[in-house]
């Protein structure tokens, strides 16, 4: 967990204050919704189809169990009796109302929660690997450096007002399970061939209307000149970017347009005038940050407990977890637990008061009291002991959060689309849940293996359908929703846009096509083990779309 | 497709209200014809032309108070006098999300 120190604390408490005066205004009509708008969007608080939508921002992705308490409290409290997890490891509330919310930013405030850079065209709220601190292939803990940039940029009047918005990760392990490559900014820890510590900072990275994954401005970038690099390129999109349109004022056009050497020279030219200056690092600052992260008193254990290797057999759903919720722990006898938001039929992302309730009292038995948030819109518990799985899976069980389909077909991200969301051109939600009904065999799942299914409802992507295995897309064509399909995008460290595989279909045959294209996947692979994304490598994109469109 | 709140120009293909959210909850409102606000369509003022579909877009553009972001939406004229919404969009406007909520409303 990270402690906040008491500059932090007032700074959320006056916002509350501020915030607090400003709806009073709002509502008595002092401020118009013009003036009032940029305001509350600096907060996180949207209009959205039926109501107010808050984003709050769960730095990190990291949550303790008294602030999970918090969600399910406002959750109760000022909304409907839950809350929806998204796919930047932020918690989105989607009926609050206008007059609740100064009461609910207080509560959330007292737990040192906020929504400030959730919106806006701001540095927003850092992302990073759910399992930071944790994983067995990570350098160090990547949140250290995203908490230095966020304390950096916070409130910093030079960015507070850029051309668009700016989403930065930062990763330090092998695996890319930040979704590095889709961000204006990524930063990869990673050690060079002399053994020194650094990053490789990529930029330009973005789905949306134009998708670009983020190219490597800079190969290697030692750990000391981390602020002052990334000062370099917000003051470069700030000069450069475009304000004049807004579909080309991501930072990503910019690259595209200038060519990713050009901007590299550029920033380069900046960075001279401020390196070596006041914002070179400071070793012992960083250390006084790295100790704000505080960690677990962990027990001296060993892997494979007798306890473990006993529930093992007993029950098949157990198995089921744990082969495919249960992941490795950088410390002997601990695992990385996660918890599927995606139940048969549910909501992906969407949580009850009482399941985050739930969630809060098993990560104190279990876990610590910390809980993370992953981009997948899954929740983690980082630190369970081996010994404590067989309970903990009765217990999520029962809570109905031991859907045993992480990163299987079912286990999909998925915008919040027609049904909340006022950009949306189509519904998101129900194909998602169509897909859990079709898949919920167990048996077939398993066997189609790892596969990730991202839905969009509109253009901007907050689905990621540009990087799923399977893309689809929701689109409007006169008055009726149709649904774009890609296939052989991902995420991770190699990072791939999606192909489109042919004309929209209908609402309702999308789950037919996602199980045409599994149909297909299962009899074109070569060998059981060979996964989906491996198969649509070698096979590339005719054999699916042949299958889709032969009766269509 | 162009967000209905990005409307520069009206053109009307058949009958029309004008809605926007109510400023203290984001509730769905209709304008209606006494220039209240209302959150059944069915007591909402319909236009039937572009003169009138803007007069209503105006004053309920000009009620900032009480109203955000105003637009016109197309709506169908039943034989049998009711209204319905003219579109998806409108229709979960209008009755919520098509999903079952994790929760049922009021609990």
């Amino acid at each position: 967990m990270y402690v906040y120190d008491a500059f932090d604390r007032t700074l959320i408490n006056e916002r509350v204050v501020e915030f607090r005066d400003q709806v009073a205004r709002r509502l008595s009509g002092e401020l118009t919704e013009e003036e009032f708008k940029p305001l509350r969007l600096m907060n996180g608080v949207y209009l959205q189809l039926h109501a107010y939508m808050l984003r709050l921002a769960i730095p990190y992705g990291t949550l303790s169990s008294q602030q999970m308490r918090m969600l399910a409290h406002v959750a109760r409290k000022y909304d409907r009796g839950y809350g929806h997890f998204t796919t930047r490891q932020n918690i989105q509330y989607h009926w609050i109302k206008l007059e609740n919310l100064p009461d609910a930013m207080a509560d959330f405030a007292s737990v040192g929660m906020h929504g400030m850079q959730t919106s806006g065209n701001c540095v927003r709220n850092l992302t990073t690997d759910q399992w930071a601190g944790v994983a067995p292939d990570e350098i160090e803990d990547p949140r250290v450096w995203a908490e230095l940039i966020r304390q950096h940029v916070t409130l910093h009047p030079e960015f507070t007002f850029m051309p668009r918005k700016f989403k930065i990760a930062v990763g330090a392990s092998v695996h890319d399970r930040a979704a590095l490559r889709i961000h204006d900014l990524a930063l990869q820890l990673f050690r060079n061939a002399e053994g020194e510590l650094g990053f490789e900072v990529m930029v330009g990275g973005g789905l949306g209307r134009t998708p670009f994954l983020a190219k490597t401005v800079k190969p290697f970038l030692p750990k000391r000149d981390v602020l002052s690099y990334v000062e370099a390129i917000l003051r470069t999109y700030n000069q450069f970017g475009r304000r004049d349109n807004i579909y080309k004022a991501r930072i990503k056009i910019l690259v595209h347009e200038l060519g990713v050497e050009a901007f590299a020279k550029e920033v380069d030219a900046e960075w001279q005038s401020i390196k070596d200056g006041a914002l070179t690092l400071d070793p012992a600052m960083v250390a006084e940050i790295a100790g704000r992260f505080r960690y677990p008193a962990y027990e001296r254990l060993d892997d494979s407990p007798p306890q473990l290797k006993a529930a093992r057999g007993t029950d098949r759903r157990f198995g089921a977890w744990l082969g495919n919720s249960v992941a490795n722990h950088k410390v002997p006898g601990y695992a990385i637990v996660t918890l599927s938001l995606k139940p048969e039929g549910g909501t992906p992302g969407d949580a009850t008061s009482a399941q985050m309730d739930a969630i809060a009292d098993l990560a104190d038995r279990y876990s610590f009291g910390e809980i993370r948030v992953g981009h997948e819109q899954n929740l983690v518990l980082p630190h369970v002991a081996q010994r404590d799985l067989p309970a903990l899976w009765r217990a999520l069980d029962e809570s109905g959060l031991a859907t045993p389909n992480v990163n299987l077909i079912s286990d999909t991200i998925s915008c919040p689309g027609l049904d909340y969301c006022s950009l949306a051109n189509a519904r998101s939600i129900p194909i998602a849940q169509e897909i859990t009904r079709r898949f919920r065999n167990l048996d077939l799942a398993q066997n189609l293996g790892r596969l990730h299914v991202n839905i969009s409802g509109c253009i901007n992507a907050c689905g990621h359908h540009h990087v799923g295995h399977i893309g689809i897309l929701g689109v409007e064509k006169n008055g009726e929703e149709f649904y774009q399909i890609t296939l052989g995008g991902k995420a991770d460290e190699n990072a791939t846009l999606g192909t489109l595989i042919g004309p929209a279909v209908p609402y309702a045959q999308v789950a037919d096509v996602v199980e045409d294209i599994a149909a297909a996947y299962l009899e074109l692979r070569q060998r059981p083990d060979e996964l989906f994304i491996e198969t649509f490598k070698r096979t590339g994109v005719e054999p699916f779309r042949e299958r889709v469109y032969a009766t269509r | 497709m162009t967000s209905p709140l990005e409307q520069k120009k009206i053109k009307l293909t058949g009958p029309v209200v004008v809605t926007a959210n109510r400023t203290s909850d984001g509730a769905v409102v209709y304008r209606s014809p006494d220039g209240d606000w209302t959150t059944q369509l069915e007591a909402a003022a319909i236009a039937t032309n572009a003169v009138g579909a803007q007069d209503l877009l105006t004053a309920a553009t000009a009620d900032d108070l009480r109203a955000v972001g105003a637009y016109v939406a197309p709506v169908k004229l039943l034989p049998n006098g009711a209204v319905r919404p003219g579109n998806l969009r409108e229709r979960i406007r209008r009755g919520g999300p098509t999903i079952d909520l994790p929760l049922p409303l009021g609990c």
